[in-house]
């Protein structure tokens, strides 16, 4: 037992990259997550994951760079969105038609795909832990960059997402802003498909800030508990998953969901309270 | 003084319809006009141009001194057609009164000291206090209503425009958001134009009424206005305009304009 303590230890020095990148994209998930929530945008979330992978796929086969491949799929993918999907309806039929095409195209670019078996069905489901240390750089670098962006436009933003036509009133440019937040948010699914998988993003960039609005109310409280929960869910499933054989995106689903299932059986005895009083 | 809001020559054409043409206003310090009409009659979209948010299709807008181009102006108070907040809205009362003080600023979003105390201020302004610190989502429709009062209020314009601030507000509510807008306008003399399609809560207050229909307008004060000759020219129908205790209701005004041209209602 006590050697398998040692092994973890020197397994834990190995991935420490891993980890780092995963707390990084876990705070910054939970952050974009809350404007994901407001915006109602969950489902683009998913379409771009599904473009994304289907980016990174093209890469794999014609041996581009990956990380890349992925960007440049989500870029585009936010970018038809962000431009054509300024409402919430026709934003979801886009989201609706693009959707199996990426995956499909994806899965076209994997069958053609004839190297190691194990690079095709990381991209799906992720697995972090065979990332290359160049590109977990650039993984823990573009988050970084997003969260930057993310504080910048932090406060227009909020307008926006509450209430776009008193924003543009008082001179906030929404298109840009709009467009901007569609930006960051590709970059940030591109991460989290290396790290999580393109089927699982949600678990990241959706339910931790769905979970922190079960539970709170305010500008920082939601964003800050929405980044933790972020953190823990993806520090936490790599960590449990590197002690074991099992890959590492089952362990941050499961713990990003008993968070959110708590934070609901939470919120909802609080507005039974608030009814009996 | 020069007058707050002026409009020459302004025309508003959707495809090959004139909502309106050939409208004058001049709206003077501390005076209310009612803008009244059927939907679909370009009534938002003459508030969002006086913003700078639409083209009108001819004519001159003038606010606060300065002719209306670019994108928004923080100098105006503007209280767009209400829809409630979702029930998870993540912010609280005072946040969203918040929004019109730094909803609008990009770079690091540190609070301010200064910034607290104008909310708070704001807060007091429209008797917010008692659910200031409550999740919006949660706050009934009058409530937020005076919260969104407030937020417009923030940089204590000049110029106020209301759209349909009164829509689904019980009476004791409409009451209380006309007189925070009455107050508003007597305390600093700021002019006030209100689309609302129920005359009634602003009876005593209003000064003067701009009736659009059927593609033209009407001007000038409630007792030249809501009079049943006037609105059945204005409408080339029989209109009433009858008298039931202390509250006026308009009979028979066709608002027909919908039923054939449904796709203008999308603008509104």
């Amino acid at each position: 037992m006590f050697g398998g303590l040692a092994d973890y230890g020197e397994i834990l020095l190995l991935v420490s990259n891993s980890v780092i990148a995963g707390a990084v994209l876990g705070l910054v998930g939970g952050l974009v997550g809350v404007f994901v929530m407001q915006r109602d945008m969950a489902f683009a979330v998913h379409g771009i994951s599904e473009l994304s992978f289907a980016g990174a796929a093209f890469a794999l086969l014609v041996g581009f760079d990956v990380v890349t491949g992925s960007i440049v799929g989500s870029l585009i993918a936010a970018a038809i969105i962000g431009v054509l999907g300024a409402r919430a309806r026709d934003r979801n039929s886009i989201i609706g038609v693009l959707m199996p095409f990426g995956l499909g195209l994806g899965i076209l670019f994997l069958s053609l795909y004839d190297g190691r078996s194990a690079n095709r069905f990381s991209l799906l489901t992720g697995q972090i832990v065979s990332v290359q240390t160049g590109q977990l750089g650039w993984l823990i670098a573009i988050s970084a960059f997003v969260l930057i962006g993310m504080l910048l436009i932090w406060r227009p933003l909020r307008f926006d997402s509450l209430d776009p036509q008193s924003a543009a009133a008082r001179g906030v440019p929404t298109t840009a802003v709009s467009l901007t937040f569609m930006l960051l948010l590709g970059l940030i699914v591109a991460v989290s498909v290396h790290i999580i998988g393109a089927l699982l993003v949600m678990a990241l960039l959706v339910t931790p800030a769905a979970a922190a609005m079960r539970i709170a109310t305010g500008p920082i409280a939601v964003p800050l508990l929405a980044a933790a929960f972020g953190f823990v869910s993806a520090v936490g499933g790599i960590l449990l998953a590197i002690a074991g054989t099992l890959p590492v995106s089952p362990y941050i689903t499961t713990i990003s969901f008993m968070i959110y299932l708590v934070c609901r059986g939470i919120g909802a005895r609080r507005d039974r309270v608030t009814r009996d009083a | 003084m020069t007058a707050p809001l002026e409009i020459t020559g302004a025309a508003l054409r959707r495809g090959d319809r004139d909502l309106w043409s050939g409208l004058d206003l001049t709206v003077h310090p501390g005076e209310l006009i009612a803008v009244l009409g059927p939907s679909g009659s370009g009534k938002t979209t003459l508030l969002r141009a006086i913003l700078g948010l639409e083209r009108l299709s001819a004519g001159r807008v003038t606010a606060l001194g300065q002719e209306v181009r670019g994108r928004g102006n923080r100098r105006i108070g503007y209280i767009p057609q209400q829809r409630p907040l979702p029930r998870d809205t993540s912010l609280r009362g005072r946040d969203l009164v918040a929004l019109g003080i730094d909803g609008h600023r990009f770079g690091l979003p540190f609070p301010r000291r200064i910034d607290a105390g104008r909310v708070d201020r704001l807060i007091d302004a429209v008797g917010a206090r008692d659910f200031a610190d409550s999740p919006v989502g949660l706050l009934s429709g009058g409530e937020q209503q005076r919260l969104r009062v407030g937020q417009a209020l923030a940089d204590d314009p000049r110029l106020l425009l209301c759209d349909e601030p009164l829509t689904s507000l019980d009476l004791a509510n409409q009451q209380a958001v006309v007189g925070l807008i009455d107050r508003h306008r007597k305390d600093t003399g700021a002019a006030v134009l209100l689309v609302t399609h129920d005359i009634n809560p602003l009876l005593g207050k209003v000064d003067r009424i701009l009736y659009i229909a059927n593609g033209r307008f009407t001007l000038g004060k409630p007792g030249e206005v809501l009079r049943s000759d006037v609105l059945t020219d204005l409408y080339g129908a029989n209109v009433f305009v009858l008298r039931a205790g202390d509250r006026l209701v308009v009979v028979g005004a066709p608002d027909a304009e919908e039923s054939h041209h449904h796709h203008e209602t999308a603008h509104e």
